[in-house]
């Protein structure tokens, strides 16, 4: 009986993590999906909506909506800045040469934070609920559950602008055949920095609950290659897969830690990741090949 | 040959509404692609311009609509004006909001998005495309109309052509490039297409640069005609004139007037080639 109860909670925990897997995943394949540019630093863009984060709220000691709030207009605002110095200018280079600019961007983003906030890590001000939560027998903790919520929210967002909203018509068509787009008139640069915006505003939330469930640090970044292997196994072009593959490893990797030991984690992901790209190289819900670096 | 490349003899009391001026292009710097080629598409009219494989057509409607620079290319010599005015340091999109409109040779329908979504992705040039802008658009396809919850990926390729002219459309340009739309389409469907085609340019009023392989087609919708080889305009003159000249008959259309056809043989290749290829 125990045994099951403890499948079922470290499931649940898996899946609430694996939310926020899949909105850093669905920030990734946004900007590839637009842009077809490998976003390495996404990881650090994430980190950096934390300590964005942490500077309202604990620094400027705000309330958490405003706090919420400027996190998401700062980080807006990077990804807009980030677009228009960084990647226009790249427009027409060679794909390896932009994917080693997001890894040098990634670490321009972790010195200034340290720059700021020294490397040690911090604790932000509580702000979800801490009293535990129970699903029938199965505890979860409800920190996890109220960050799995928003990131539900976040991706419905997400997916009723790409559906419903006209600029989510000029992304996709964008993503489509860049050409045709430009042809009939859609203005392109401005969807590539549309991207960014929305992209960054995504993983800076993403941080702000990653940072809540756990602390924050500079090497929060990490969490950007579980994304990256998030992205890889659901296919770079594929919002459902990122979806898919987020919840999936975010289960995966609860369920190694629980039962084979936490070193076991990132050599399960690993795994996963070398058995889907040996059976479906261009991810499992991938539509174009993936761009040889 | 007829009338010298590079001086196109038309009636200067009609305004154009494109004046291509000696222009040369290049791409990647290195490879020389137009040398030189003048055009003119007067106000209202359909404005054929024909050639073989490779002599240039695509490009010289890419360098009109700005294309040119997503494929490292560029123009290195002449002018472009478009309306009177040139169109060198715009945008293809900024083209667009001017009322020059690119409909790409294989179609490039959006195929991931419905029907009525690749129209609304057509009207990001103009400040107010109303529901009376589609049902034009329906008017002319009602086959677009019973599809329009389709995703275009799964039209067939008359419907995809027929898309490709309707986003066209919808944004009410007051010029169409127009890029072989014939291409890989059977001869009954390549025949309503250019009826529909003759039909708005006819009760629109909408100017039309046609670039295309069927050059019977082409002469029987245009009033005017351009060929060329290899970079630049070897003949040019009114439809009618350049549809009964021996050379153009025995070379383009591939008859001769000695009836039998010298050239019928690789013209028919040709196109099977090019049914092939989309
Ligand atoms: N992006 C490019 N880079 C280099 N060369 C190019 C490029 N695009 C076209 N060319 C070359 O320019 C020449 C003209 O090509 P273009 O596509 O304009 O011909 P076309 O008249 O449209 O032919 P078709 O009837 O086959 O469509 C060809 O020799 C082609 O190889
Ligand atoms: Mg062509």
């Amino acid at each position: 009986m125990t045994d099951w109860l403890l499948l079922i909670e470290v499931s649940l925990a898996g899946i609430g993590s694996g939310g926020l897997y899949a909105i850093t995943g669905l920030a990734f394949v946004l900007i590839y999906k637009a842009t077809k540019v490998v976003n390495l630093a996404i990881g650090e863009i994430l980190m950096l909506g934390a300590y964005v984060f942490f500077g309202f709220s604990a620094g400027l000691a705000l309330p958490f909506w405003l706090a919420a709030l400027g996190t998401v207009v700062v980080a807006g605002l990077l990804g807009a800045g980030i677009e228009r110095t960084m990647i226009r200018p790249m427009l027409g280079e060679s794909p390896i040469a932009v994917f080693m600019l997001t890894i040098g961007l990634g670490s321009i983003l972790t010195g200034t934070v340290e720059l700021i906030w020294g490397a040690n890590p911090l604790r932000l001000p509580e702000y979800l609920p801490n009293q535990p939560l129970f699903l029938g027998d199965a505890y979860v903790s409800s920190k996890v559950a109220t960050a799995f919520a928003i990131a539900s929210v976040v991706v419905l967002i997400f997916l009723a602008l790409f559906r419903f909203w006209r600029g989510g018509v000029a992304l996709r068509a964008t993503a489509s055949d860049q050409a045709a787009a430009y042809s009939m008139g859609i203005n392109v640069p401005k969807v590539f920095s549309l991207s960014w915006i929305i992209a960054c505003v995504t993983a800076g939330v993403a941080g702000m609950l990653v940072g809540a469930i756990g602390g924050i640090s500079p090497t929060m970044g990490v969490f950007g290659l579980s994304v990256l292997v998030v992205v890889i196994v659901g296919g770079l072009d594929s919002v459902l897969g990122a979806l898919v593959a987020g919840l999936f490893i975010g289960l995966l990797e609860a369920l190694a830690g629980a039962y084979l030991g936490g070193e076991y984690k990132t050599l399960a992901t690993f795994v996963l990741l070398v058995v889907v790209l040996m059976v479906r190289p261009y991810g499992l819900f991938g539509t174009h090949e993936i761009e040889r670096l | 040959m007829k009338a010298a490349a590079g001086m196109p003899e038309r009636d200067d009391a009609k305004r154009s509404v494109l004046d291509v001026r000696n222009i040369e292009v290049v791409f990647n710097h290195t490879v020389q692609v137009l040398r030189g080629l003048s055009l003119a598409v007067e106000e209202g009219s359909i404005t054929a311009l024909l050639g073989s494989n490779g002599a240039g057509k695509t490009t010289t409607l890419k360098a009109v609509s700005g294309l040119l620079d997503l494929e490292n290319g560029a123009v290195t010599g002449g002018d472009i004006l478009f309306d009177g005015a040139a169109t060198r340091g715009f945008k293809p999109h900024e083209l667009v909001r001017n009322g020059l409109f690119h409909v790409m040779e294989g179609r490039h329908v959006f195929e991931d998005l419905t029907v009525e979504e690749n129209l609304v992705a057509a009207t990001f040039s103009r400040a107010g495309a109303s529901a009376r802008d589609f049902d034009l658009v329906y008017s002319y396809f009602p086959r677009l109309h019973e599809r329009r919850k389709a995703l275009a990926g799964y039209l067939s390729g008359g419907e995809q052509q027929m898309l490709a002219i309707g986003r066209a459309l919808v944004a009410q340009p007051r010029i169409i490039l127009l890029d072989e739309p014939s291409l890989g389409l059977s001869p009954l469907l390549t025949e309503e297409i250019f009826t529909i085609i003759a039909r708005i340019n006819a009760e629109q009023g909408t100017s039309m640069l046609l670039v295309e392989q069927n050059a019977a087609m082409a002469f029987a919708v245009s009033s005017y005609a351009y060929i060329m080889e290899t970079g630049r305009i070897v003949i040019d003159g009114p439809t009618d004139r350049l549809a009964n000249d021996p050379d153009v008959r025995e070379f383009y259309l591939g008859v001769g007037d000695e009836g039998a056809s010298r050239n019928y043989r690789d013209v028919k290749h040709y196109k099977r080639r090019k049914r092939w290829l989309s």
